[in-house]
């Protein structure tokens, strides 16, 4: 039995909505362009050149250096132990929060402090700190164990940092998955005679999983893709990110890089394509569009008081460790000279250009930070809520840059753009220029916001929206007066994260920018490199007071603006 | 209250329509719903009724505009629909999660379509203060919906598709979440106010005595094909296969042979005895059939038609419940008002009759 006219009805259905074909077609070019094609040009480079046609050679090259498998090794290594260790972390500390009746206000404030510290620092703060604080000259380990020699370069430096720097990511995800748990379920469990321990076993754990998996997949992806932790504190311990930037940046050997990207994007590839397809099923949708209760929250101290201690004594380490950089920048020379001074920072603005530095972050980001929230709502919408045959392509297309690494894009760009498309000159005027760094932005942070769109979108009733395009609204319609505001939060920190990713960025950005514009995580690279701590870190100052203040901005916005107010005041 | 009829109730029609699905799990397709045809008449109250899985919120949802059929036409109001996005037709739709917005309150609830309609803001007060008087919910208006409890959330419902007058108002199991008392108040008020607007209405439900009691017509579905239409009572008295007569309330099945037929009247003879059913067209002599019998239709005492023992005997307030052996079919028997009439206890033989135009032959 053949389908019958279904697929024309739902076709000419789709036409008769000029705004979503429009919004279709558009999505689709600019995925085409800036995702695919990149990736697709990589892959041709890494078996073709113009000398000698179609080759192996570039693969056997890099496969015949034993540096090159070193790396590959150390990348699987550190990605593992920080995709572990970082859920487990998040998912603590989302625990705690959302379950547990903290004691006092403070601490709960240092909880939400402490989540939120490490997704508003750019990636390098915490290396510097770790090198200023164990560290041959550093405080802890110099001036409090009296160890000389400690190094803290290689493996374990790497892995500490990124599992600092990305558990508020997997906190942010199990918080929002703990947040839809209906609080029902647990009290049936417990009802029946399960123990909190069991009720956590056997409920939410299970409702977890995917959850669980999701964390560990988008931490393990993050770290073998991480550039700028490996790049500071990882010494001579190469990863695959640092390999491949060192491959062209040094070695000017651009077939080898690309080949290199492309075993690289491999391990992502496969990684993220195991898990989502593996996951996808496991997704259910746990919230109807109907009002729910709220969670009795745990009192009994026999939960509450571990877990608190727990929680505290790892805020506390990485309260310290985000503490020290602005430190850092005051001291005049860390580890010998502890005279306050304010030259790193005169330095900064007198001889190395920070106000340019500054605002040229701060402007392309800006500019970022509205169309990747907007296009990751509108991407999350079409996944989620609609039927169309396109949709499969989009849907992966943009989950997809997620399993890209920064390094493997920047090298995808150079290769694609910079003679313009196909090496015909098209689009060539970008390159080079602001446009293509607000895109590579856009790109990078897209994935992000459209996992958190869809999630919020998942939650949300099916038939809230249908209900709403019953009614007469099209589908623009109902994007702005229902789905929009249903996930106004989703958006807004997503607009927050798009611009605190952006301007953070480094990996793709520092293979692609020009000496036109200076952006203040390329001069703290350059400047951590070269051993100006001081300067690094004053930069790195400057970019957490950016970051965190736009932060507390959003937050200060969702609390007056957001929907849950409105619907928290009802309750 | 301004007279609130709407204007133009429409009429809808299926005409012969289907849709395939693909089976998860095996891949195949198959038809969720086949070949069904429908003349719905204007301002009528039309359920769709059967077990889950019959294809009837399909049918619901295809009306709608949210799935396409993959054969037939949809019309509405003499209109071929098909290619018609939900948004462009004139069609409400009552959610079995009612599907409020959790964002507006109910004023803005019931305010949405309208204000998509672009109709000015005192029309808009008047039409949604009328609304909230006809479903009782005045003075609601700034409530967040979550404060509201499920029999208001489903009134602000209903409020919400009606005040836009569509041409068809669309029910999916709109009173499933609600509990048994309230499920049988707001039907009962369902009813009311679509014959207070003379509004068509398609019902969707599981529950057949919901079915019964709230409308015109009764589309009974069956694995994806309508198994029975008519009114509640016709579908009631007259079922036309075991299963309908099986879905629509409690009844008895008994095995026979025509003997003869005629003038209205068809004689069918029981292993116990010979007994008389009305039919409208004669039967064939000879050929088997089964007397299909309602509880309520059966009378009980110490002479009669047919022969029995009694197995159970319950007193149920209004009414004695039996089961009763006739032969070895058993046969469940409501008698009504029993205070003054005589009990018979388990064990007791008796005898069962019926009026022949109370009984259907099948």
């Amino acid at each position: 039995m053949a389908k019958g006219q279904s697929a024309s009805l739902d076709r000419k259905k789709l036409l008769g909505d000029p705004a979503m074909v429009t919004t279709i077609v558009l999505l689709i070019t600019f995925l085409a362009i800036f995702i695919l094609y990149p990736l697709a040009i990589l892959l041709v480079d890494s078996v073709y050149s113009a000398e000698s046609g179609l080759t192996f050679d570039f693969f056997k090259s890099i496969f015949g250096k034993r540096t090159f498998i070193t790396a590959i090794t150390n990348t699987l290594k550190v990605g593992i132990l920080v995709g572990l260790l970082s859920a487990a972390i998040g998912l603590l500390f989302a625990y705690v929060e959302v379950y547990v009746k903290v004691r006092t206000r403070f601490m709960s404030g240092l909880f939400k402090v402490v989540s939120m510290l490490p997704v508003v620092s750019p990636p390098f703060v915490l290396s510097l700190s770790m090198i200023m604080l164990f560290g041959k000259a550093g405080i802890i380990t110099r001036f409090l164990l009296h160890i000389y020699d400690n190094n803290v370069y290689g493996f374990w430096g790497i892995a500490v940092v990124q599992t600092m720097t990305f558990f508020p990511v997997c906190y942010m995800m199990f918080r929002g998955l703990l947040k839809n748990i209906d609080p029902s379920m647990e009290e049936a469990a417990r009802d029946m005679g399960a123990s909190r321990f069991r009720v956590f076993t056997s409920v939410t754990l299970p409702l977890l999983l995917p959850g669980i998996g999701n964390a560990f997949l988008v931490t393990f992806i993050e770290s073998i893709a991480d550039f700028a932790n490996p790049m500071i504190i990882g010494g001579s311990y190469d990863t695959l990110a640092t390999t491949i930037y060192l491959q062209i940046t040094g070695a000017y050997d651009k077939n080898g890089a690309c080949a290199m990207a492309v075993v690289l994007l491999g391990i992502t590839m496969v990684m993220f394509l195991v898990q989502k397809y593996y996951l996808e099923r496991k997704t259910a949708a746990t919230l109807t569009g109907k009002a729910s209760r709220a969670r009795m929250l745990i009192e009994d101290r026999s939960v509450t008081v571990p877990l608190t201690v727990l929680c505290s004594v790892m805020a506390l380490f990485v309260i310290m460790m985000y503490i020290c950089v602005p430190f850092g920048a005051l001291f005049k020379t860390w580890g010998y000279d502890f005279h306050l001074t304010t030259k790193w920072f005169v330095q900064v603005f007198r001889k190395y250009k920070g106000l340019k530095a500054f605002k040229d972050s701060f402007v392309l980001s800006l500019i970022a930070a509205p169309i990747t929230a907007l296009l990751s709502m509108i991407i999350s919408y079409l996944v989620v809520k609609r039927k169309f045959k396109a949709k499969a392509f989009i849907e992966f297309v943009s989950m997809l840059a997620m399993a890209v690494p920064g390094t493997v894009l920047g090298i995808g760009y150079i290769r694609g753009f910079a003679g313009g498309m196909f090496r015909t000159g098209f689009l060539q005027n970008i390159y080079g220029t602001g446009v293509i760094l607000v895109i590579v932005f856009v790109v990078r942070s897209l994935p992000t916001g459209t996992r958190s769109g869809i999630s919020a979108l998942r939650q949300i009733d099916k038939s809230i929206e249908e209900s709403a395009y019953d009614m007469g609204a099209g589908s623009l319609k109902v994007f702005t007066s229902v789905t929009l505001p249903l996930i106004k939060d989703s958006f807004l920190s997503g607009l927050v994260t798009a611009f605190v990713r952006s301007i953070t960025a480094i990996s793709a950005i520092i293979l692609l920018v020009t000496p036109s514009y200076l952006l203040i995580t390329v001069q703290i690279n350059e400047f951590a490199e070269k051993g100006s701590y001081g300067i690094a870190c004053a930069f790195a100052t400057i970019l957490i007071a950016i970051t965190y203040g736009s932060v507390l901005l959003m937050n200060l916005i969702i609390k007056f603006f957001g929907t849950s107010r409105k619907i928290k005041e009802a309750e | 209250m301004a007279d609130m009829r709407v204007k133009q109730p429409k009429g809808v029609k299926l005409d012969h329509i289907s849709k395939i699905y693909q089976d998860p799990k095996t891949g195949k397709d198959f038809y969720a719903v086949h070949d069904v045809a429908l003349d719905i008449a204007p301002g009528s109250f039309v359920t769709l009724l059967g077990p889950s899985g019959c294809g009837k919120t399909t049918t619901l949802r295809m009306i709608a505009g949210f799935e396409s059929p993959d054969e037939g036409e949809i019309y509405l109001g003499g209109e071929p629909i098909n290619a018609l996005t939900p948004n462009k037709r004139d069609t409400a739709m009552v959610f079995q999660s009612y599907a409020l917005f959790p964002h507006y309150n109910v004023f803005d609830n019931v305010a949405y379509g309208l204000r998509l309609r672009h109709i000015s803001k005192p029309e808009i007060q008047r039409r949604v203060t009328d609304i909230l008087k006809l479903v009782e919910l005045s003075g609601m208006e700034q409530r967040m919906t979550n404060q509201l409890s499920g029999g208001q959330q489903q009134r602000v419902a209903l409020a919400r598709a009606l005040v836009v007058e569509p041409g068809v108002l669309l029910f999916d199991e709109p009173l499933s979440n609600l509990d048994a008392k309230l499920r049988v108040q707001m039907r009962t008020e369902i009813r009311r106010i679509q014959q207070t607007l003379g509004i068509t209405a398609i019902y969707v439900t599981h529950d057949q005595s919901e079915a019964m009691s709230i409308s015109d017509q009764i589309i009974l579905m069956k694995g994806g094909v309508i198994a029975q239409m008519g009114t509640p009572m016709e579908i009631y008295y007259r079922p036309n296969s075991e299963f309908v007569a099986d879905f629509i309330g409690e009844c008895n099945f008994l095995k026979g042979c025509v003997a003869s037929s005629g003038a209205g009247l068809t004689k069918v003879v029981l292993p116990e005895g010979e007994v008389s059913v009305a039919t409208d067209s004669p039967r064939e002599a000879g050929t088997e059939c089964e007397i299909v019998l309602r509880p309520e239709a059966i009378a009980i005492a110490e002479s009669g038609m047919l022969p029995c023992r009694v197995e159970l005997s319950c007193f149920m307030g209004s009414y004695q419940n039996y089961h009763v052996r006739v032969g070895d079919t058993l046969v469940k028997i409501t008698d009504n008002c029993p205070v003054n009439k005589k009990i018979f206890n388990v064990g007791d033989a008796a005898f069962i009759s019926f009026d022949p135009s109370c009984a259907h032959l099948l």
